[in-house]
């Protein structure tokens, strides 16, 4: 008989604390966000997109030296009739102007964020973006030291899981931000995913720092679970999106019908402060769009593992059944987007019942389905 | 769905221009019978199916459908908690049979789904194809008339000539990758057919996927054997446990080889909530391929890593124990020695196990039967008169062998084929001592004198086994190649953008050249617009603006405009 290799308990106990550490944090984040939504319910609701006003900027830097610069512009009409214009300069010895042509028809605006004009709000945005870059330090110190404890991957059962999946949502969110992309209003969102998230972690899936069963004694342990991570995080970051276009859509129905509060009675400022209707539905679309590929990748993986493993690359466990049903479910909404008469409105529902399969392969076949991929570590 | 190569050479302009505004070879979406009677409904149906929505629609179901498979227990993968499932539900248990509930992905339902469903693939993808040979062997779509109406435009005066501003739009479309067709007074150009490769791709790598399910079902088998350390194994159907073949691979195609088992190891968690959890198990064999079993190579079968041999793969699956004992009759004749498998119960590797000795003469010379039934236990407690014998840790730290004992006729003598693990007890009596069923607990090294003279049984100590899966399953490369293509496939399905850039350079009536540019891309993709920009100012150089408003209106650059001269051709038109 041989002894495993053992865990350090003092960085695993570390390891948990930083947990609860980053909740904590990413608590006071979520709460200075609900402080920059209400503060900036306060001011005046500028409808017009920070895009545009970066444009504005552009055509007047470019209309600085337009004695020896060419200008061109070129209006872009957007699928539900908006426009958007460019302009490029180049260099020529004689100015001149190139006119465009549009629909005319009504803009379609991304609202401003959740500050609104207020500088109040803004600056509690600011905060709760800064209290989530320390708790994704945190969090990430949390996750490295659980899985130094071990020295292995941390990623050996569904607290581990959990733990790394919610950070790659709060990472792929501050990547956005990092990219000078005016994603904040997603901050409320993303934090109280990544609360509950964390919080079934910590109180339903908890399970110690340990070595893994041989089963899971596997480098695709490191490329198929790392790669299911990111497409949790991503889905979910999808998902998000796809609500807000649903809400954002249908509060632009009620304005439409002459109403003038959002859906269940929400204030209309909240709505109007969200980017356009179109404007989420293309990022949830661009989203799922990206991780679908990694996503077919992470089943395969799966099945090549299983192959090792089993000596079956197929043999419809739970777990197996489901990611196949998440993924015909994804295949059937990037199929309804590209069909006349399923845009919109019901691919989007096809988009969450998709999410759906997904969050039930993650939490319900692990919690409710015994199959062979029994190192949930839970019940 | 049009095919272009049949397309008359001069179709009417708005069927011209809404081909030049489709960007996919999706089939359009069609209603209603097309003719009439039988052929005209069946010609119906076959578009139904291969129409995007009806596909839309199998896709859901496929998914719909797999659902239950997830949650009702499946023959395929666990027959024994079919049976305990049936076994609690006696009402529903003919329903769901009838409804092949137990066996859901191979019932005939299911089938019946994905076999729509590549039906409806297979009507779809194959004219797609040859439509998109089409399209490659065509010049990419003539200009619409109305270029306004497009999603992306713009549009300058310029004094340059407009046939040279056609050959340089040209020129430059070229160089930026394009295809591109110089026209009579216009530049059509498209670019990013490789989303169109990669979504035929895709769909096609599905067929592959499914050849190699297919394949693999008809001509793979797999057998179990346990092998006790120190034993080898060869392998053919009478050496194995358990075999099941398909239609190609029967017992008569086993491949051959074999392997001796050297010695087991495995290690446990020691501390902690998950204490006796297996950390890792390897199995150290040699092994030999054909019929010359004295080339033997090393090798280790762990869990996660199986060992090719000749066709087969070797997995390793289960381990456990195997006592040594040895029974000597009533004249200190040995009649059985040596290990015997035990089947462990729980994580802790508690085993239960016979020991049938057959060649057993009593006291008397009479020919008799004896059977062990018995537990092992690799670490005992030191009192287990509460709990029943069970074992507190899988490793054989404090090992125990606890046995009863019976006698008369085991049946093996009958030839009918019986469970090793199992001792059939109709014509057997359970051996008593003192009015009590005769128990023993025995360490390693101790013996148990029967009652009623029937002789000693000595624990020697035991043997570790492993269980194996010997499996030889083709069509696996066929299956992978097929994901791959898939990804690939898709990689350029959803990210390649594919788009039409059309340049038309006119003279107007007034003398001068009216530049239009204008894209077109699906509406996901927000390139379009930057890379009209760009080339709207390389444009610059061979066709400078002039001052002044374009006549761009909602109408083509019109002819009822008052004529004047032409500009004399650009000298310095890149041609
Ligand atoms: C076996 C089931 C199928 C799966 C898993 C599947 C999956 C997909 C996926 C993921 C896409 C998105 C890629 C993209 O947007 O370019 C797609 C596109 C597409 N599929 Fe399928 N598909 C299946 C069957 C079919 C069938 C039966 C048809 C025809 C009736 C079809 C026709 C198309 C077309 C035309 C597109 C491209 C639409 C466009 O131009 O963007 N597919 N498919």
């Amino acid at each position: 008989m041989q002894l495993a290799s053992g865990v350090d308990l003092q960085l695993a106990d570390l390891s948990n604390k930083l947990i609860y550490s980053a909740m904590a944090v990413y608590l006071i984040a979520m709460f200075a966000h609900m402080f920059e939504w209400t503060f900036g319910s306060k001011g005046a609701v500028a409808v017009r997109s920070a895009e545009q006003a970066t444009l504005a900027a552009t055509v007047a830097a470019a209309n600085e030296p337009a004695k020896a610069a060419k200008q061109v512009t070129v209006t872009v009409a957007s699928a539900n009739g908006g426009t958007t214009t460019l302009t490029r300069t180049a260099l020529a010895d004689a100015g001149a102007t190139v006119v465009t042509s549009g629909r005319g028809e009504a803009e379609e605006v991304d609202g401003p964020g959740a500050a609104g004009s207020s500088e109040k709000g803004d600056l509690a945005g600011r905060i709760a973006v800064s209290l989530t870059v320390l708790g994704a330090v945190l969090h990430v110190a949390a996750v490295v030291t659980r899985g130094l404890s071990v020295m292995r991957w941390p990623w050996g059962n569904m607290y581990e899981f959990s733990c790394a999946f919610g950070f790659t949502m709060v990472a792929a969110y501050l990547g956005l931000l990092v990219a000078k992309k005016k994603v904040r209003w997603l901050g409320l969102p993303v934090m109280v995913a990544v609360l509950l998230i964390l919080g079934l972690a910590v109180s339903v899936l908890y399970t110690d720092s340990e070595q893994l069963v041989p089963a899971l004694h596997s480098y695709w342990l490191a490329i198929h679970v790392s790669t299911a991570i990111i497409c949790g995080g991503a889905f979910y970051a999808a998902f998000v999106a796809t609500l807000l276009y649903l809400a954002k859509d249908r509060f632009d129905q009620r304005m439409a019908a002459g109403l003038t509060s959002g859906p269940l009675g929400t204030s209309a400022s909240i709505w109007q402060r969200l980017p356009a209707a179109g404007t989420l539905d293309k990022l949830s679309y661009r989203i799922n769009a990206m991780v679908f590929p990694l996503w077919t990748f992470t089943i395969i993986a799966g099945a090549i593992w299983a192959e090792a493993a089993w000596g079956k690359y197929w043999e419809w466990d739970p777990k197996e059944t489901w990611s196949f049903i998440t993924w015909v479910a994804y295949a059937a909404y990037l199929h309804a987007r590209a069909t006349a008469g399923w845009k919109g409105r019901k691919a989007a529902y096809l988009a969450l019942l998709a999410f759906a399969c997904w969050l039930f392969n993650f939490y319900g076949v692990n919690i409710f389905v015994t199959g062979k991929h029994s190192y949930a570590g839970v019940g | 769905m049009s095919d272009t190569r049949t397309r008359p050479p001069e179709p009417p302009e708005d069927i011209a221009d809404a081909e030049a505004e489709r960007l996919s070879s999706a089939p359009a979406e069609s209603d209603g019978p097309t003719g009439i009677g039988v052929l005209g409904w069946f010609r119906w149906m076959w578009r139904q199916l291969t129409s995007m929505r009806v596909a839309l629609i199998l896709l859901f179901m496929l998914s719909l459908a797999a659902i239950p498979g997830s949650l009702i227990p499946q023959t395929s993968q666990n027959a024994f908690k079919v049976d305990t499932w049936k076994g609690t539900h006696k009402a529903l248990t003919p329903i769901y049979e009838k409804l092949q509930l137990f066996d859901v992905y191979s019932s005939v339902w299911f089938s019946a789904i994905y076999i729509l469903l590549f039906v409806s693939l297979a009507g779809c993808i194959i004219p797609r194809t040859w439509q998109f040979v089409g399209v490659l062997r065509a010049k990419p779509p003539a200009a619409p008339r109305n270029l306004t109406r497009m999603p992306v435009y713009a549009a300058w005066q310029s004094d340059a000539d407009a046939e040279a501003v056609n050959r340089a739009a040209y020129q430059r479309l070229k160089k930026r990758g394009f295809r591109a067709h110089l026209g009579n007074s216009a530049v059509a150009a498209e670019k990013g057919y490789l989303r169109e490769v990669g979504n035929l791709l895709f769909h096609f790598s599905l067929f592959a996927l499914l050849a190699g399910f297919a394949w693999a079902s008809l001509a793979s088998g797999q057998g179990g054997k346990l092998v006790i350390v120190g034993q080898g194994y060869s392998n053919t159907m009478t050496q194995l446990d358990d075999f099941s073949g398909s239609a190609f691979y029967t017992s008569n195609d086993l491949d051959t080889f074999g392997f001796k088992l050297d010695g087991f190891t495995a290690t446990y968690q020691t501390s902690g909530d998950q204490m006796g959890t297996a950390r890792e198990y390897a199995a150290h064999i040699r092994y030999w391929k054909g019929a010359d079993d004295t080339k033997l190579t090393k090798g280790d079968i762990q869990v996660n890593h199986p060992l090719e041999i000749g066709g087969s793969k070797v997995f390793l699956i289960g381990h456990g124990y195997a006592p040594v004992v040895t029974v000597k009759n009533a004249k200190g004749e040995t009649v059985y020695t040596g290990p015997t498998a035990f089947l462990p119960q729980d994580g802790n590797l508690t085993s239960t196990g016979v020991i049938k000795v057959n060649d057993y003469g009593d006291k008397d010379g009479k020919k008799t039967q004896l059977g062990f039934q018995g537990y092992f236990l690799p670490t005992a407690p030191v009192n287990f008169d509460q709990t029943g014998p069970i074992s507190l840790f899988p490793a054989a730290a404090e090992p125990m062998l606890v046995l009863t004992a019976w006698a008369g006729d085991l049946g093996t003598d009958s030839g009918l084929p019986q469970n090793v693990y199992q001792l059939n007890t109709t014509h057997l009596t359970q051996l008593k001592q003192d009015g009590d069923i005769a128990r023993a607990r025995l360490k390693p090294g101790q013996g148990w004198t029967l009652p009623n003279g029937y002789g000693t049984v000595s624990f020697d100590g035991y043997q570790e086994w492993a269980s194996f899966t010997v499996s030889h399953r083709p069509g696996n490369a066929v299956a992978l190649t097929g994901a791959v293509c898939a990804i690939l496939g898709l990689i350029g399905s959803l990210f390649v953008q594919r788009r039409r850039i059309w340049v038309r350079a006119t003279t107007t009536p007034d003398g001068r050249t009216l530049v239009e540019v204008a894209g077109l891309a699906r509406s996901e993709s927000a390139k379009i617009a930057e890379e009209l920009a760009d080339l709207a100012v390389d444009l610059q150089d061979d066709a400078p603006a002039t001052e002044g408003e374009p006549a761009a209106s909602d109408e083509a650059p019109a002819s009822d405009e008052p004529s004047g001269p032409t500009s004399p051709a650009d000298p310095n038109s890149k041609e």
